[in-house]
């Protein structure tokens, strides 16, 4: 081994080991940060590694990409809202899997159009444009609905479980072919271009609510492709973060899935986002209790102590930093305010805590679901905020009800419940909410953040009355 | 697979294996970060898209190379700096706040 190439190797061996550790150090928020940027210091070391290959002899193309991309990436870093967070991750999956897609085409046109491929290696490649073809799609159709360029509502059409396997018995009978019999140039790109169907076609039955296991899932494929990449070149540091990433994905996938009730082959196979059949429920007869803010605020300046509920509405109405101005009141007051957080509420894994920590409120004050549902039973009020099916009864007791058995924040056991909503139009998975008509609990209508703030003057001068 | 198919399978699977014993202990908190990180991390693909775009092949290979490159560095800078920029913001009770975080 030449010199050089004992410094690339050195340099993969170094990023594969901070990679892991800058992932350990996610385990504790305080460790998280520095041991992210070791990870990121691997990275450019291997790059730097790389760029002394003596294979690579053209300089031109490298640097210009790598100006291009950073002039991009830069801002999609920086400047980027923590509200958008989740489009922001769906778009990178699909850059990743853009990357690792067309390093695949390029080596197999590189290798004489498949003529000079091995079984094992189209195998690799193989993996690598699949998955990588649906991921660039289908993170694009994520992208879409989250930034509402494309309706958030789920598309479907008569017979679209039988295209959709269709589509996957093709794409996976030419990859079959293709390992069998490389040298088929054709079947390579119908292959390629089946992937890119099959993204749209996974997405496109997916609503708002899915968003986040379909992020998580997405996350899975492109860490696969790129682990792909990684068998087809022969490079054992892409194998090893595409592991890592996959295992990510998988592993956020089934938190996902669990919180949401949905068994793991019902997500795996796209079969998530069926319509919701409206036989739930409907509230007949029964009146919700408006509350005007002042009582609102009255109610929570005497609470000693107060489980703030985020969900959706909160991060649309950009409203984390009124919850935040509203709970530093509540507490100069005497009162003590947690925060109750499903796993699937928002649009991505974490995206609650992000916001809530974006507002500058303490970690240890956010709540994991199992932590806190024994706590409601104590609160004085429960303030739900722009959440609907994540607090909703009839997950427990309604067999009819779509979410039946999912597990809900129990809100309807606080002593008093305010829920702030737009409007008395139901969630996103379209059923009605029982906790709404509660005796307990008083709606107060409105733009969560408007509400917030009206909140926040009438909490003050109550306190100052 | 170059002959060592046998070891990358094995690099593969211990990896995969090492991230799940790793990834299951990130607490819910940081599951966004997670996210950002490991998609951070793997657009590790840029080291392939490099040598795709700089060994000058073929036109193809470069031009696809160039793109796989350009998207790969949106991913690597744009990856960690918003990684980090999320980091920052989670603060245990009591801490002040020293930066300026989060500001639109």
């Amino acid at each position: 081994m030449t010199t050089a190439a004992l410094f690339t190797q050195a340099s993969y061996l170094a990023a594969s080991v901070l990679f892991i550790l800058g992932l350990r150090s996610l385990t504790k928020p305080d460790s998280a940060r520095r041991g992210m940027q070791q990870a990121a210091l691997g990275m450019l070391l291997a790059i730097v590694g790389t760029l002394t290959k003596h294979e690579i002899v053209d300089y031109r193309y490298i640097v210009a990409g790598l100006a291009l991309g950073s002039a991009v990436g830069y801002p999609l870093g920086m400047f980027v809202p923590m509200t958008a967070m989740p489009q922001r991750i769906a778009i990178s999956h699909m850059f990743g899997a853009l990357a690792a897609t067309l390093v695949g085409i390029a080596e197999f046109y590189t290798l004489g159009n498949g003529a000079d491929v091995s079984h094992a290696t189209m195998a690799a490649l193989g993996f690598e444009v699949m998955f990588g073809a649906l991921t660039i799609t289908g993170s694009f159709m994520a992208f879409g609905k989250l930034q509402e360029f494309l309706p958030g509502v789920p598309v479907t059409y008569k017979g679209q479980n039988a295209v959709t396997a269709l589509l996957f018995a093709a794409t996976l009978g030419l990859f079959g072919w293709l390992v069998y019999q490389p040298f088929t140039p054709w079947a390579f790109y119908v292959m390629c271009g089946l992937g890119l169907v099959i993204g749209v076609s996974i997405v496109l039955p997916i609503g708002g609510a899915d968003m986040p296991v379909v992020i998580s899932l997405l996350n899975s494929y492109a860490g696969l492709a790129s682990a792909a990449t990684g068998f087809a070149i022969g490079n054992e540091v892409l194998i090893i973060a595409g592991a890592l990433d996959g295992a990510s994905g998988f592993i956020l996938s089934m938190v996902m899935s669990k919180a949401m009730n949905r068994s793991f082959g019902n997500i795996l196979f796209g079969a998530f986002g069926k319509p919701v059949e409206k036989t739930a429920k409907v509230a007949h007869g029964l009146a919700v209790k408006p509350i005007s803010p002042e009582d609102a605020a009255l109610q929570l300046s005497y609470a000693r102590s107060v489980i703030v509920v985020p969900g959706y509405g909160m991060a649309v109405a950009q409203a984390q930093h009124a919850v935040r101005e509203l709970a530093d009141l509540i507490e100069k007051n005497g009162g003590e305010v947690k925060y109750a957080i499903h796993p699937v509420a928002g649009r991505m894994p974490g995206h609650m805590n992000v916001l809530l920590a974006e507002a500058n409120i303490p970690y240890d004050k956010l709540k994991e679901m199992e932590e806190i549902n024994g706590e409601f039973q104590q609160a004085d009020v429960a303030l739900v905020i722009g959440a609907n099916d994540v607090v909703n009864p009839a997950a427990r007791s309604d067999r009819s009800s779509p979410i039946y058995g999912m597990p809900i924040l129990n809100v309807d056991q606080a002593k008093s419940i305010i829920v702030m909503k737009r409007s008395m139009n139901p969630g996103f998975a379209g059923i009605e909410n029982e906790l709404f008509y509660n005796d307990k609990t008083a709606m107060l209508f409105g733009d969560a953040k408007s509400s917030l703030e009206k909140l926040v003057s009438e909490v003050k001068q109550v306190a100052g009355a | 697979m170059h002959g060592t198919s046998l070891i990358e399978l094995y690099v593969f699977v211990l990896a995969g294996f090492v991230g799940f014993q790793v990834i299951t202990k990130v607490p819910a908190l940081l599951h966004t970060p997670l996210m950002s990180a490991t998609n951070a991390i793997s657009a590790i693909s840029l080291v392939g898209s490099l040598v795709a775009a700089g060994s000058d092949q073929n036109r193809v290979a470069t031009w696809l190379g160039f793109v796989a490159v350009t998207a790969a560095t949106i991913n690597v800078v744009g990856g960690f700096l918003i990684t980090d920029r999320m980091l920052k913001m989670f603060r245990p009770a009591g801490r002040t706040k020293v930066t300026k975080a989060g500001a639109p």
